[in-house]
C-alpha cells in the first residue's frame, strides 16, 4: 500500500533508467540525505558525531570498496586494511610535501596510489581464485604494513613510525570540530556512493557481475578477463584508500601501521557479509551493525551490573561481550546468509501489500 | 532534542542503568579505559585490578578523598585504537565534572587522543608508556608520562649494564643487541640507544620481532651469530616468554638479558618456565603483597568480599602493584588539587593543576604505606615525568627479587633529546611552548 | 659462510615448520571432509591448551587431564558441527568462513571466561635446550624439544594416515572427501562423518596446543598461530595431509633462512610476509598448490 510502484508510468527512456526508478525510493533517499546533511549536524551531540557516525561512514566506504570487489566482481580479498593504510600514509605524504593542495585532492591522489597497489596485488587473481586468492591477498596485507614501517619516507622518518595527521584545510577553511569532520566525511562518502551506484549499473558493473557469476562464460562472450579483474581491484582499492585517508584524518588523528592490521580487514569483510554481498545499501547496514554492536554491548554491560546489584569479576563482562558478538554474527549468518540488505528487501516486498495482504 | 531520544531509544538499558547509579554531586569521576580480553588481557586486568581496588579502598576506608567519593566506569577497548578513541569520547563528559584524568594503558591510543585531550582540556596520565617527548610540559601541558619514561629507563639500563661490567668505561667495545617489538612502542628507544652507543663506544644491533612475536627462532639465531655481551628485550605480551624460551634454545645466558618493565611481570616469566630463571628486568614498582598499602586494600576491600581480582593470588604481583601505583598517583593528584581549589568535585583543568604540582615525598609515601613500593615524585611545569629512576629485579624461578636500588637515568641526555623532539613537534603543530616561569 | 650456522638455521627452520604443520593439519582435515575453511582452528588450539593446563594446575594427573581435555574437545567439535555448520549447509564457502571467524570470538571468550586471562607455563618434561652432544661435537645447536615436536608430528601424521587408509571410518572419510553425493548414495552417514572429523580436528588442536603451549606458554596469543598455518596451506594445498607437512617444512626453512640471511639488509622483520609472498609466487606456477586437487581451482 505505502510502498507500491503501481501508477508510476515511465514515458521516457531517461525516466526508466533513473538510479532510483521507484518514487518512494527517491523520496526515502532524499529524506535520508536531508537527515544526514541537515538533521544530524544540528541535533546529534559531539559523542555521536565523532565517536560513532564518523567512523561508521568511513568504514561503510571501505566496506563499499570491498563489496565492489567481492560482491560484484567475485574476488575475495583479505587485504582491505592494507589498501586503507596505503591511502592514509600517502595522504599524509601528499599533505606534507605539497601543503598548498586542498586536502580532498590529497585524499583522491592517495586513493589513486592505493588503486595502483591494488592492481599490483590483483595480478595473482588472473591465475588463482577462491580461498587461495584470499590467502594470497594476505601477502599484500603483511607486506604493505611491513614496508610502511620500514621505509622511512612514508612516515617522514618519525622514530616511532606513527604519523600525526595534519589539519584538514580546503581553500583556507580548517575542518576541526566534530561536526566539520562529519560533514566532510559525509560529502566524500555520499559522492563516492552515488558514483558506485551508477558505475555498477553501467557496462563496467555488468562486466564485473558476469565475471563473478561465471568467469569462463564471461570470457566466451568477449569480456577481457585481465582488464576487468584488475579494474575491479583498482576501483575497490581506490575506495579503500580514500576510506583509509579519512580514517586517519577525520577519525583517529594519528596512525601507526598497526591500526590497519588484519583484524580490521576481517572486520570489513564481516561488514560485507553481514550487510549483504553485492549491495550498496548492505555495505552501510553491515558497517552500522559491526561498528555499533561492540559499543552497544560494552555500554549496556556496566548498567546491567548495576541493575542486578552485583559486581562481576573484571574480565567476565568483556569476555561475555566477545562471546555475544561472535554468537550474534553466527546467528545472523544462519538466519539470513544473504545479509541485512536481503532482510530489507523482504521487508519492502511485504510493504507492497501491507496493510492489505490480499 | 532528537539526539537524546535517539540515544535513549538505542541505549535504553544503558540510560536506565546510569539513572540507577545516581548522579550524586559529591563525586569525582575517573574513566577506566582498558582491556580485559585479548592478547594483553593479563596486563590490562592486573593493572586496572590494582587501580580500581585502590580507589575502592580509599572510598571504603576514608569515605573518598576529603569526603569526595571516587567513581569510575570501565570501557573495554581491546588495545585497539579505534575502540580507544570511542571510549575516550564516551567517558570524557561523565560524572558531575567530567573525566578528571584519562588513562589509556596503550601507547597507540595515547598517540591518537593526545590532540583531542589537549583540545578538551582533559589531562592524560600515561604511567610507564605513551609518548616519551610529552615529558616536556611546556609543549604538552595536558600530558603526563609520569614516574619514568622509556628513554629514562633505557639510560638507566645502560648504567646498570655498565655497573655489571665494572664501570661505564668498560662498555667500550661491548656488543648489545636490542630485540624489540615491531611497533611504535618497540621503536621508541632506538634513538636513545644509538646516542648512548656513540657516547660509550659500544655497538648496538636492533632486531625487530614482528607482532605478535610467537616465533622468534630467526631473531635469536641472529643473536647467537652476533654473540653480544648483553641483550635488551623490549617486548610485550607473548613476545616475552617466547624470547626467553628462544634464548634458552640458542644457549644465551638469561642473566644477560635485561627487559623493559612491560617485559618484567610474572605473566612474562611463568609461561617460560625454567627458561626464565636469572632473567633481569627493569621496574618502577616492585612486587609483593606485604606493603601496608596492599594490606589495607585486602582489609578494606577483599575482607568484605569485594575486589576486582578473581584470582587473589595475583594481588601483590608486578601488574597489580603497578595498578596501585596508578591509584596512588591519581588520588594524590586530586588531593593536591583539592588543597588549592577546595574539597569538592574538581574539573579536569583543576586536576591538571594538581598533577602538575604533584609532590609525593618519601615521607608521604611512608604515610601511604608505600615506602619502597615506588619512588618519590615531583612534577613541575617543565618536567612532566617526575621521577625517572628504575629498580632492577631478577626472576629466581618463583618470584621477582629486587637486585638494585633506584638507578637514576642520564637526565642530561634524555632531557636534551626530549626537548629537541618536543620542539620539533611544536613546530610541526604550530604550538607556542608555555613560559613556565609564569605558571603558578 | 659458516656452515654449522647455516645447518643450525636450516634445521631450526624445518623444525619450526613442523610446528606450523601441526596447526595446518587441523585445517586440512576439516576442509577435506566438509569444504569449510575453519579459521577457528587457532582458537580451538588455544581452548584445548588452556583447558588442559588449567586442569593440571588444579591438581589433575597429566594423563587424566589429556583424556578429559580430549573429551571436551570432542564435545566442542560436535557442538560446532551441530550448531554452526549444519544450519549453514549449502551456503557459499565465504559465509561458512565468516561463521568460523565468529566462532573464533566465541571460543576465545569462552576459554578466558572459564579459565581466566592469565598466561600459564606448561612443562612436558622435555627441556627446550640445545642437545649437548651435538653442541660439543659439531658446534651445532639443535633444541631437544623441537626434535621431540618433530617426532610427535610425524607420529600424528602416521597415525592419521593409518586411520584414513585402514579403518572403516577412515575410508568413509576419504569417500566423503572425494564426492559427498556419491558417498551419501552408497550409504555413508554424512553427518556422523562430519561430527567425527570435527572431533579429530579437536584432537589435532589439543596436540598442537600442547606443543605450542610448552614452547611459548599457554596464553591468548596461541590463537595467532593460525596465521602461521595459512601460507603452509596455500603452499601445500588445502586438501592434502602430506601437503601440510611438506608445506610446513618449506615455509619454516625458507622463512628462517630469509630472516637470517636477507633480513639484516632490509631492516628485518620480513618473517611476517615472506612466507605469504613465497607461497604466492609458488601459486602463480602451480595454482592448486603442491598437492592440491587440480580440478577444483582452475581459472
Amino acid at each position: 500500500m505505502l510502498y507500491r510502484e503501481a501508477g508510476q508510468f515511465k514515458t521516457t527512456y531517461a525516466a526508466d533508467q533513473q538510479v532510483f526508478p521507484i518514487r518512494q525510493d527517491r523520496i526515502a533517499v532524499a529524506a535520508l540525505l536531508v537527515v544526514a546533511f541537515v538533521g544530524v549536524p544540528l541535533f546529534a551531540n559531539q559523542y555521536w558525531l565523532s565517536a560513532i557516525l564518523t567512523p561508521f561512514l568511513i568504514l561503510a566506504l571501505a566496506t563499499l570498496g570491498l563489496n565492489i570487489l567481492t560482491g560484484y566482481a567475485g574476488q575475495l580479498s583479505l587485504g582491505t586494511a592494507a589498501f586503507m593504510a596505503v591511502g592514509a600514509f600517502m595522504a599524509y605524504n601528499f599533505a606534507l610535501r605539497l601543503p598548498w593542495m586542498p586536502i580532498l585532492v590529497s585524499f583522491m591522489l592517495a586513493g589513486l596510489c592505493a588503486a595502483a597497489v591494488g592492481i599490483v596485488f590483483g595480478l595473482p587473481s588472473l591465475r588463482i581464485k577462491g580461498f587461495y586468492l584470499a590467502v594470497a591477498t594476505l601477502a599484500c596485507q603483511f607486506f604493505v604494513l611491513w614496508a610502511l614501517q620500514r621505509v622511512g619516507w612514508f612516515t617522514n622518518d618519525s622514530a616511532s613510525g606513527v604519523i600525526t595527521a595534519q589539519k584538514m584545510v580546503i581553500l583556507g577553511y580548517t575542518f576541526e570540530s566534530p561536526a566539520d569532520k562529519y560533514m566532510l566525511t559525509l560529502c566524500v562518502v555520499a559522492v563516492l556512493a552515488v558514483l558506485a551506484k551508477n558505475m555498477l549499473r553501467s557496462e563496467t558493473g555488468r562486466k564485473f557481475m558476469a565475471v563473478r557469476d561465471m568467469d569462463i562464460a564471461a570470457e566466451v562472450i568477449g569480456i577481457r578477463m585481465m582488464q576487468t579483474k584488475l579494474l575491479a581491484f583498482g576501483i575497490s582499492s581506490f575506495y579503500c584508500g580514500v576510506a583509509g585517508a579519512l580514517y586517519a584524518y577525520a577519525y583517529l588523528g594519528t596512525v601507526e601501521p598497526e591500526a590497519f592490521n588484519l583484524d580490521l580487514s576481517f572486520r570489513i569483510l564481516f561488514m560485507v557479509i553481514i550487510g549483504g554481498v553485492g549491495s550498496i545499501l548492505g555495505s552501510f547496514m553491515g558497517a552500522a551493525f559491526i561498528v555499533l554492536l561492540p559499543i552497544f554491548l560494552n555500554t549496556v554491560a556496566g548498567p546491567i551490573e548495576h541493575l542486578l546489584g552485583i559486581t562481576l569479576p573484571s574480565g567476565l563482562m568483556s569476555n561475555l561481550e566477545l562471546i555475544v558478538f561472535g554468537a550474534l554474527i553466527i546467528f545472523f549468518l544462519i538466519v539470513e546468509p544473504h545479509g541485512l540488505a536481503r532482510l530489507w528487501q523482504i521487508g519492502k516486498e511485504k510493504l507492497r501489500l501491507w496493510p492489505f495482504p490480499h | 532534542m532528537i539526539s537524546k531520544h535517539l540515544k535513549s531509544a538505542l541505549l535504553g538499558v544503558a540510560m536506565l542503568g546510569v539513572a540507577a547509579t545516581g548522579q550524586a554531586q559529591n563525586e569525582q569521576f575517573i574513566p577506566m579505559a582498558g582491556y580485559w580480553v585479548g592478547p594483553f588481557a593479563a596486563g590490562g586486568s592486573g593493572i586496572y585490578g590494582g587501580f580500581i581496588d585502590y580507589l575502592n579502598m580509599i572510598n571504603a576506608r576514608d569515605g573518598g578523598v576529603n569526603g569526595v567519593k571516587l567513581t569510575y566506569e570501565k570501557c573495554e577497548h581491546e588495545y585497539n585504537n579505534a575502540r580507544g578513541v570511542e571510549c575516550y569520547e564516551r567517558l570524557k563528559k561523565k560524572g558531575p565534572t567530567g573525566a578528571s584524568v584519562f588513562h589509556t594503558l596503550s601507547t597507540g591510543i595515547t598517540y591518537s587522543i593526545l590532540d583531542k585531550a589537549t583540545a578538551d582540556k582533559i589531562p592524560l596520565i600515561t604511567i610507564g608508556y605513551g609518548r616519551t617527548d610529552t615529558s616536556d610540559g611546556r609543549v604538552f601541558p595536558y600530558v603526563f608520562p609520569l614516574v619514568t619514561n622509556y628513554w629514562s629507563q633505557n639510560t638507566a639500563k645502560i648504567k646498570f649494564i655498565g655497573s655489571r661490567e665494572g664501570g661505564m668505561d668498560k662498555l667500550k667495545g661491548k656488543k648489545i643487541v636490542n630485540i624489540y617489538h615491531d611497533s611504535a612502542y618497540g621503536k621508541e628507544t632506538i634513538p636513545v640507544l644509538d646516542a648512548q652507543a656513540k657516547t660509550y663506544g659500544f655497538t648496538v644491533t636492533h632486531i625487530p620481532v614482528p607482532t605478535p612475536g610467537n616465533e622468534q627462532g630467526a631473531q635469536w639465531l641472529q643473536v647467537r651469530q652476533i654473540k653480544p655481551d648483553w641483550v635488551i628485550l623490549r617486548g610485550w605480551g607473548v613476545m616475552n616468554p617466547t624470547a626467553l624460551k628462544a634464548a634458552a634454545k640458542v644457549g644465551f645466558p638469561r642473566d644477560h638479558i635485561v627487559g623493559v618493565w612491560w617485559s618484567g611481570a610474572e605473566e612474562d616469566t611463568i609461561p617460560a618456565g625454567d627458561a626464565a630463571k636469572g632473567y633481569i628486568a627493569a621496574g618502577f614498582n616492585v612486587a609483593g603483597a606485604n606493603f601496608p598499602v596492599v594490606q589495607e586494600i585486602k582489609k578494606a576491600v577483599y575482607a568484605k568480599g569485594k575486589g576486582e581480582m578473581e584470582d587473589q593470588a595475583r594481588i601483590g604481583s608486578i601488574y597489580y602493584n603497578r595498578g596501585v601505583v596508578h591509584g596512588i598517583i591519581t588520588v594524590e593528584a586530586i588531593r593536591t588539587a583539592q588543597a588549592k581549589y577546595g574539597n569538592k568535585p574538581l574539573t579536569p583543568e583543576q586536576v591538571r593543576w594538581g598533577i602538575e604540582n604533584l609532590n609525593i615525598t618519601e615521607a608521604r609515601l611512608k604515610d601511604l604505606g608505600a615506602a619502597g613500593f615506588m619512588q618519590a615524585l615531583k612534577v613541575s611545569c617543565a618536567d612532566h615525568e617526575g621521577g625517572g629512576a628504575v629498580k632492577f629485579q631478577q626472576w629466581d624461578g618463583k618470584q621477582w627479587k629486587v637486585i638494585t636500588d633506584w638507578i637514576q637515568p642520564d637526565k642530561q641526555l634524555v632531557r636534551g633529546m626530549i626537548e629537541a623532539s618536543a620542539a620539533a613537534y611544536a613546530k610541526e603543530k604550530n604550538i607556542t611552548p608555555r613560559d613556565c616561569s609564569k605558571e603558578g | 659462510m659458516n656452515w654449522q650456522f647455516f645447518v643450525e638455521v636450516l634445521v631450526s627452520g624445518l623444525l619450526a615448520g613442523i610446528m606450523y604443520s601441526l596447526v595446518a593439519l587441523g585445517f586440512v582435515l576439516i576442509y577435506k571432509a566438509s569444504g569449510v575453511f575453519n579459521f577457528a582452528q587457532g582458537a580451538m588450539v588455544f581452548f584445548a591448551a588452556l583447558t588442559f593446563v588449567s586442569l593440571v594446575e588444579r591438581g589433575m594427573n597429566f594423563w587424566i587431564a589429556v583424556v578429559v581435555t580430549l573429551a571436551v574437545m570432542v564435545v566442542v567439535g560436535i557442538a560446532i558441527e551441530r550448531l554452526v555448520l549444519r544450519p549453514l549447509v549449502n551456503q557459499p564457502q565465504i559465509t561458512l568462513f565468516m561463521a568460523t571467524i565468529g566462532l573464533t570470538f566465541v571460543l576465545e571468550g569462552l576459554a578466558q571466561l572459564l579459565w581466566g586471562s592469565q598466561p600459564h607455563g606448561l612443562e612436558l618434561g622435555i627441556p627446550d635446550v640445545p642437545i649437548q652432544w651435538l653442541a660439543d661435537n659439531a658446534n651445532i645447536n639443535i633444541s631437544q624439544f623441537d626434535v621431540f615436536a618433530g617426532l610427535i608430528a610425524g607420529a600424528l601424521v602416521a597415525g592419521l594416515a593409518v586411520f584414513f587408509q585402514t579403518t572403516r571410518i577412515g575410508r568413509a572419510l576419504r569417500a566423503v572427501a572425494d564426492d559427498h553425493q556419491a558417498a551419501l548414495a552408497v550409504g555413508i552417514p554424512l553427518r556422523q562423518i562430519w561430527a567425527i572429523v570435527w572431533a579429530v580436528a579437536g584432537f589435532v588442536a589439543l596436540v598442537a596446543g600442547l606443543m605450542w603451549g610448552a614452547r611459548n606458554g599457554v596464553q591468548f596469543a596461541l590463537t595467532f598461530i593460525a596465521l602461521k598455518a595459512l601460507p603452509v596451506l596455500i603452499l601445500g594445498g588445502f586438501e592434502s595431509v602430506a601437503g601440510a607437512i611438506v608445506g610446513g617444512l618449506i615455509i619454516g626453512a625458507s622463512e628462517k633462512l630469509a630472516e637470517v640471511y636477507l633480513g639484516p639488509y632490509v631492516g628485518g622483520g620480513i618473517e611476517s610476509w615472506f612466507p605469504y609472498v613465497l607461497a604466492l609466487a609458488f601459486l602463480l606456477i602451480r595454482p592448486e598448490g603442491l598437492f592440491g586437487e587440480r580440478r577444483i581451482e582452475r581459472v
